[in-house]
């Protein structure tokens, strides 16, 4: 069985009925990394969004299942539990709620609905202290709200450190390269490599081929007006960058 | 308009008639009792505020106090036994207990252990004796012709008066603790005088029964002197405190009044800097939901040059509560270099709630700096979002939010044991919270 399978999903935004997602097939093996590629407007966040149960989108048709069960009906954060994590293109800020507090209330959480015991303090600390030496996270950002005050780059790491503490089945990586410069890519990138592991698929959502250096993907699929419309290795995403998006986006049409 | 007769309400008819029949045994005599006459006439003139009263216009007094109850009696026995618990929200301080059961000062459930510096003595009593400091400061520390404060004078049964000497440090927080064990209506009026250089930590709470209360204190910060002030509203039925502070030169105070599960509220401050180079807070929190109402209204004068005020007042508001806030700074000629800024931010948690805000300046120096502004809002469903996402549930995502929206206002409390005692007071709340999809 496959970790994910999209079927047909056709999806609105709430109360606008545009139609963003059009029909779109997917499935992602347990393991795999996959890129998803395309241009401004194929609906790549929305699909993020979708996966992780945002709330603003209407599914009209088709279904998502995780490990062979639908999680259409689940909130976030039952959907979390089960092992999806979205890596926001934008890190929102949460002031006043302390990094530390909000990732132990969040581990607890998803243990707690899975039926697993809450991690000790101690234990939890080393934890987080472990990933967060090797991210560059200092001890002084984790005791600030959340997100509160770091710049982009800091940001996308504090998200790579919520991965490496939540240990997901699923990770959506939303446009992590936004934002970043080279360094703060690489060091990204890295994060992302250490947690690559047999039983963790990734889907890696991305507009340039320049990430893929970095996380090499198993398969690349191509977004356009709300579906996959080409699949291919990881030599499709430099036929990408040397061609672009145009004859996708006529194909489709 | 001016000779036209209101009609009575049930509630003033009640407190002309309590006034009437109580006042040959009310404490005083002399000037006490013409200081009383003095506000029944001012009372009786005007009557209960109305929305038309500009300074009461969001807490329709006439609506909310529909009946007045009976004066409260001096408590038996039995009564002084169901109010030995009271006042554990600030349990953890270890503070000098001063227990009022229905208005009434307790001396046998207080602290009233000697400690150099500090004197204690009843209200009720100071004004039978007729103590001339007493009197003489009486409704000065900041006159005012409010309504809620007239009814007060007129009425005034018990309270405490202290005084703690000049460069005295108390040992131990002092906690006013009013608890309401009947359905009556009870006048308080409290001095408290922290004279040149001294330190005090005085917090007051209200629990109970849904009784209506009017608790009036008259707070004397003198010069250099350092006081924090921290107050607990959490009893039903109706509450007027009135809050009269005036801070000499170099002194500091720090206040909070945090409100919940209660009736309707109204907490009025009027604060004086009267000296220079003083500085001062207020701030407070208002948890709601049902039908409550609570009211936070300032009345901040400037009176000497380079006095730097702030004012921070939020609110959490479900189901169809109401809150209020009005703030009104006043800065006077030559109170020049005045620095004063007040903030006031609602949350409202659903469509049926309401919250006013209403902020004034009037500066009449040049050289200062004053600001004031006001927000009200829901919680970011964006920021819901992303908690969820992580696995957090949507009842402990609010919860979380509203602690931290709250939180940016109780950690500015000075006081370290209080900031704690209040924190985990308002968390106690939140976790009584339903939340609704």
């Amino acid at each position: 069985m496959s970790l994910l399978e999209i079927k047909n999903l056709h999806v609105e935004i709430e109360d606008e009925g545009k139609k963003i997602l059009n029909g779109l097939n997917l499935t992602i093996e347990k393991g795999q990394v996959a890129a998803i590629m395309g241009p401004n407007g194929s609906g790549k966040s929305t699909l993020a969004y979708v996966l992780a149960g945002r709330p603003g989108y209407d599914v009209t048709e088709g279904d998502i299942l995780l490990n062979g069960e639908s999680i259409l009906e689940m909130e976030p954060n039952e959907r979390a539990a089960k092992g999806v994590f979205l890596a926001f293109q934008y890190p929102v800020e949460v002031p006043g709620v302390a990094t530390m507090t909000f990732l132990r209330t969040a581990l607890n959480a998803q243990r707690k609905l899975r039926g697993e015991n809450e991690v000790s303090t101690p234990e939890f600390i080393k934890m987080v202290r472990e990933t967060s030496d090797k991210l560059g996270i200092s001890q002084d950002m984790l005791r600030r709200g959340v997100n509160v005050g770091f710049s982009g780059g800091e940001k996308k790491r504090a998200e790579i450190l919520q991965m490496a503490i939540l240990q997901p089945s699923l990770a959506v990586l939303d446009e992590t390269d936004s934002g970043l410069d080279i360094d703060a890519l690489r060091i990204v990138s890295e994060g992302v490599n250490g947690l690559r592991a047999p039983d963790r698929s990734m889907i890696v959502i991305t507009h340039y081929q320049r990430l893929l250096d970095y996380i090499v993907p198993d398969v690349v699929h191509v977004m356009a007006k709300g579906r996959v419309v080409r699949t291919g290795g990881k030599e499709l995403a430099l036929e990408l960058e040397a061609k672009g998006y145009a004859q996708y986006t006529d194909e489709a049409a | 308009m001016a000779d036209v007769t209101p009609i009575r309400t049930p509630a003033e008819q009640a407190f002309a008639a309590a006034y009437d029949g109580a006042r040959g045994t009310l404490p005083g005599k002399g000037a006490v009792a013409s200081l009383r006459e003095d506000a029944f006439r001012r009372f009786d003139a005007k009557g209960l505020p109305t929305r038309r009263v500009e300074e009461w216009k969001y807490t329709d007094l006439r609506t909310g106090l529909r009946e007045a109850l009976p004066l409260a009696v001096p408590p038996d026995a039995a009564a002084k036994a169901n109010a030995k618990d009271a006042g554990a929200v600030f349990a953890a301080l270890n503070p000098r207990k001063l227990t009022f059961v229905d208005g009434a000062f307790v001396p046998e459930m207080s602290d009233l252990t000697p400690e150099a510096g500090l004197s204690i003595g009843s209200m009720a009593e100071a004004l039978t004796k007729g103590d001339a400091e007493v009197t003489a400061k009486l409704g000065k520390t900041f006159e005012t012709d409010d309504i809620a404060v007239a009814l007060n004078t007129a009425l005034m049964g018990d309270g405490v008066v202290i005084r703690v000497a000049a460069g005295a440090a108390l040992e131990r927080p002092l906690h006013l603790v009013f608890v309401t064990l009947s359905e009556t209506s009870s006048f308080t009026r409290s001095l408290i005088v922290v004279e040149k250089g001294a330190k005090a930590a005085i917090a007051e709470s209200h629990e109970g029964v849904a009784a209506q209360v009017n608790a009036v204190l008259e707070l004397i910060v003198g010069d250099e002197a350092e006081v924090d002030y921290y107050k607990v509203v959490a009893n039903r039925g109706v509450h007027l405190g009135s809050l009269m502070l005036s801070a000499g030169k170099r002194a500091r105070f720090d206040t909070f009044v945090l409100n919940h599960d209660v009736g309707i509220v109204r907490n009025q401050s009027f604060v004086r800097f009267a000296g220079e180079h003083s500085r001062g807070a207020l701030r407070g929190v208002n948890l709601l939901r049902g039908e409550e109402h609570v009211d936070n209204t300032l009345v901040i004068e400037h009176a000497a040059a380079h006095c730097a005020g702030r004012e921070q007042f939020k609110a959490v508001l479900d189901g169809e509560s109401h809150s209020v806030f009005q703030g009104k700074i006043v800065v006077n000629p030559g109170a020049q270099k005045t620095d004063s800024k007040m903030m006031t931010r609602a949350l409202l948690l659903s469509d049926n709630a309401e919250a006013d805000s209403k902020p004034e300046l009037e500066i009449f120096a040049d050289d200062v700096v004053c600001g004031h502004g006001a927000t009200a809002g829901a919680l970011d469903p964006t920021l819901k979002f992303y908690l969820m996402s992580r696995g957090i549930d949507e009842g402990q995502a609010e919860a979380l939010l509203i602690q931290a929206f709250i939180g940016e206002t109780v950690e500015e409390i000075a006081h370290d044991g209080f900031r704690e005692a209040i924190m985990n007071a308002a968390l106690a709340w939140l976790t009584t919270r339903e939340v609704k999809p």
